[in-house]
């Protein structure tokens, strides 16, 4: 296998891709206007992940790359859910009653 | 079978490689390690962001009101930009327009700098408010208690992320001038490979940081 056998993305799924993170961008301030209590963070995060996801598989490619990368950079998303959750649920279980 | 440097193709490669390929496939897999720890630095700093709004979401309220959401709106349709030419500079190579890659490239560059004066008029007013970070804290208009704390927390990642934007803007015009002398073609472009993955991982950030600081 050499280097002109990977795969190449052709120019007009880059050119959705980028569209498609547009159109994503005006939904993500659209929907900051609608007031959704404290979901408004969590349907914002939302929306940052799938534009993240766009980002991810085709523009750097891990759509179509070979397991190991797609391993690293799961691994690393893996231990910063760790961080993450563990974190949270720190501060939840210490302020959930009263938040000051 | 080939020489020490070259491989069946007639690629160079060093010598502790088998094959070009097999050293291409390396050295991205390097760059996705590195991207990891990039994540995990930023990944830091995103749930102390989260551990702060929950215990003072008020405070983020308050300061979310002194940045403009169009100034931010501009700047992630400029990062979108820039990603897509960045994916279409390593596009042209694979299909051997070597001078729309470069063309790509420089796109690339010019939208790194139109995020960055973007980014020189959001902090100039900010510093000219007196809206800075910890005992520098100097705004005398309305503010909410510990409403500084916000301005830490903007100031710290999205400097962070400025600092990633000017680094890959340097590691872009690298390319561009080893592109320009014929470096690259559609069976070796490792390094512009490398610098894309980069380049991406800085949007991606931003995209999560435009809803946390612009729209809450």
């Amino acid at each position: 296998m050499s280097q002109s056998d990977h795969h190449i993305v052709s120019s007009q799924t880059y050119m959705k891709i980028l569209v498609t993170l547009l159109i994503l961008t005006v939904i993500t301030v659209a929907a900051s206007r609608v007031d959704f209590g404290f979901m408004n963070t969590v349907v914002a995060m939302l929306i940052a992940t799938v534009k993240a996801t766009f980002v991810l598989a085709v523009f750097m490619h891990l759509k179509y790359d070979n397991l190991i990368n797609r391993a690293i950079f799961g691994t690393g998303i893996f231990f910063l859910l760790v961080l993450f959750v563990f974190s949270i649920t720190d501060i939840f279980t210490r302020y959930s009653q009263t938040p000051q | 079978m080939s020489t020490v440097n070259t491989d069946a193709h007639g690629h160079a490669h060093a010598h502790h490689f088998e094959s070009a390929e097999q050293e291409y496939l390396a050295s991205k897999q390097g760059i996705w390690l590195f991207l990891c720890t990039e994540i995990l630095m930023f990944g830091g700093l995103f749930v102390a962001y989260a551990i702060y709004k929950t215990i003072y979401p008020e405070v983020f309220v308050a300061g979310s009101k002194f940045v403009d959401w169009r100034m931010g709106a501009t700047n992630t349709v400029v990062l979108l930009v820039s990603s897509w030419t960045m994916a279409m500079a390593i596009h042209s190579i694979q299909v051997n327009k070597i001078k729309a890659a470069g063309n790509y490239l420089m796109a690339t560059i010019i939208c790194g700098f139109g995020f960055m004066i973007i980014k020189y008029f959001e902090y100039s007013h900010k510093i000219h408010l007196g809206l800075v970070p910890s005992k520098y804290f100097s705004y005398t208009g309305e503010m909410v208690t510990n409403g500084k704390l916000y301005f830490g927390f903007y100031y710290v990642m999205t400097g962070l992320h400025g600092i990633h934007v000017l680094a890959g803007m340097g590691l872009i015009f690298w390319v561009w001038l080893r592109n320009r002398r014929g470096d690259f073609g559609p069976h070796r472009y490792t390094a512009v490979e490398g610098v894309g993955l980069f380049w991406h991982l800085v949007d991606l950030i931003w995209i999560y940081l435009f809803p946390l600081f612009y729209l809450v």
